[in-house]
């Protein structure tokens, strides 16, 4: 396998796009990354999108874009894992040109999700669940992740409150990210009056539902070098499953898929938790970050709201995660997520993060979850 | 839900009706076709007796499309007494303070409202127990 390098990043705000459709948002941030890696080369296009079946009628995404974008003839094909969906789109971009069957492909990711209510939004996302054994009995989205919370609190001693902490991270980050949808700060107050979607989750335990694409352009290592701007090294990427029915583990609390892609991440960068200077969490609801910190080894079984009440998790942190606003503060357009995540952290090794820069930031993880954790693509950059 | 998806599930949904392995007899629900202990098939059909616990439960605010008529409505994860997690909706829990640990039992109930043309859905569902456990 070859060394990998991203080359280029775009990415539009993260808003309630009414004015654009779904091939609007992926030119406009595909454009951007072009732009920014001062090449026109592209072989190959890789969607990661979630719903654009359900929400926008639109299967065949990949060549609509491919189409919209003007890159045709390219290969294009869309990859789809869920709210994981962006994450995994890098990784078969990065398996095709890692393996020498492209050199420049591009990624993007991108979720259109405001053209319908949310009781449609809600089933659409539901399908991450278990069509027979979970959304067909009603039980969303949501209540998979408030059942998992409401256990934890049980099995931890911890209060809705000791939550907050998470969130609040989030929304002080994003105010610093011109591109984020939740731009204001909140406070421990607002958190417990917030209104509860499926007890004990609240609106400001959940990532927000949005428009939004971000866009990758990557290369070989070797080629990498002749860019216009200094390449960041995909150090690891790895991909791992766990039962697509939350009931149907061991342990619903302890989350094997994510801690898997971790584990394959650590080993091929030859690194571990304590090597990664910032950590972009997949933090669709509070109590996932409590689980993926837990997971990855960042913190013991029981204790990942200690590090968040410690101030461990903000940026002058020991562990800084999601430095730009997360799912929560940048906003969460499913399928685009995972590559929002990466060009944040490539923004971070390139220390143009503005206010929200990571000192001396060199090794950033960013990881993408699916269903109720039911599957995690994970990668580590390098500056 | 489609009709041919309703019959292919009526053993699940009427008898909570699970798999067992035959080698190493672990028990199943929802039902797999392949052991993911053994990696073997020819599991056989297990029906649960629908006694369990309260491992989780939550009550939904905001429902998804199809169940906006019946919210808030309460749902969770069930430890059934041979072993399995069953995640379903509890039924006859208002005035009733759910706690996790509390003994729930199966019932056959209305899972889904109908839509326009689509069969009424009934299914299991888990109350609150109303009788002790057999001795």
């Amino acid at each position: 396998m070859r060394d990998v390098g991203i080359i280029g990043i775009g990415q539009t705000a993260v808003a309630e796009h009414w004015d654009r459709s779904i091939e609007d948002l992926a030119v406009e941030a595909i454009t951007e990354a072009r732009r920014d890696a001062g090449t026109d080369r592209a072989d190959a296009l890789f969607v990661g999108n979630m719903l654009s079946g359900e929400l926008a009628g639109q299967e065949n995404l990949a060549t609509a874009i491919a189409d919209a974008a003007a890159l045709l003839p390219i290969e294009a094909l869309k990859i789809e894992a869920a709210c994981a969906s962006g994450g995994a789109a890098l990784r078969a971009a990065w398996l095709a040109v890692a393996s020498g069957a492209h050199d420049y492909a591009l990624v993007v990711g991108v979720e259109k999700m405001t053209d319908h209510l949310t009781d449609g939004v809600t089933a659409a996302l539901a399908t991450a669940a278990d069509a027979d054994y979970e959304a067909g009995f009603g039980i969303s989205f949501v209540a998979l992740t408030a059942l998992l919370m409401r256990r934890y609190m049980h099995d931890h001693a911890a209060r809705r409150e000791d939550f907050a902490a998470f969130s609040i991270n989030s929304h002080r980050n994003a105010a610093l990210n011109p591109r984020a949808l939740y731009r204001q700060p909140i406070t421990v107050a607002d958190f417990i009056a917030s209104p509860v979607v499926a007890d004990p989750i609240n609106v400001l335990d959940s990532a927000g539902i949005c428009d939004g694409a971000a866009a990758l352009l990557i290369c070989p290592a070797a080629e990498a070098g002749r860019a216009r701007r200094t390449p960041v090294r995909i150090a690891a990427s790895a991909c791992a499953t766990d039962t697509l029915g939350l009931a149907e583990r061991a342990d619903p609390l302890v989350w094997q898929a994510v801690a898997g892609s971790a584990r394959l991440a650590y080993d091929r960068a030859k690194v571990g938790p304590k090597d990664i200077d910032l950590f972009e969490v997949h933090d669709a609801f509070s109590i996932v970050s409590v689980l993926t910190l837990e997971a990855c080894g960042f913190a013991d079984r029981g204790s990942a709201l200690r590090l968040a009440a410690e101030g461990r998790i903000a940026l002058e942190g020991d562990i800084p995660i999601c430095t730009l606003g997360g799912l929560k503060g940048r906003g969460h357009p499913v399928g685009a997520s995972g590559v929002y995540q990466i060009v944040e952290v490539v923004q971070q090794l390139r220390g143009e993060a503005g206010p929200a820069q990571v000192k001396g930031a060199r090794v950033g993880m960013a990881q993408s979850v699916g269903g109720s954790g039911s599957v995690s693509v994970t990668h580590i950059l390098r500056a | 839900m489609e009709l041919p998806r309703y019959h292919r599930m009526r053993r699940a949904l009427y008898r909570l009706e699970g798999t067992s392995c035959p080698s190493c007899s672990r028990r199943f629900f929802p039902p797999r076709a392949v052991c993911p202990a053994c990696r073997k098939g020819g599991l056989e059909p297990f029906p649960f007796s629908g006694r369990g616990t309260l491992y989780s439960y939550t009550r939904i605010t905001q429902a998804p499309r199809g169940f906006a008529s019946v919210a808030p409505y309460a749902v969770g994860m069930v430890r059934l007494e041979e072993g399995p997690l069953v995640s379903a909706p509890l039924a006859d829990t208002d005035g009733i303070d759910l706690s996790i640990g509390m003994p729930v039992e199966m019932v056959t109930r209305r899972i889904h409202e109908a839509s326009e043309n689509g069969p009424i859905v009934y299914g299991y569902k888990f109350r609150p127990r109303l009788r002790p456990p057999r001795q």
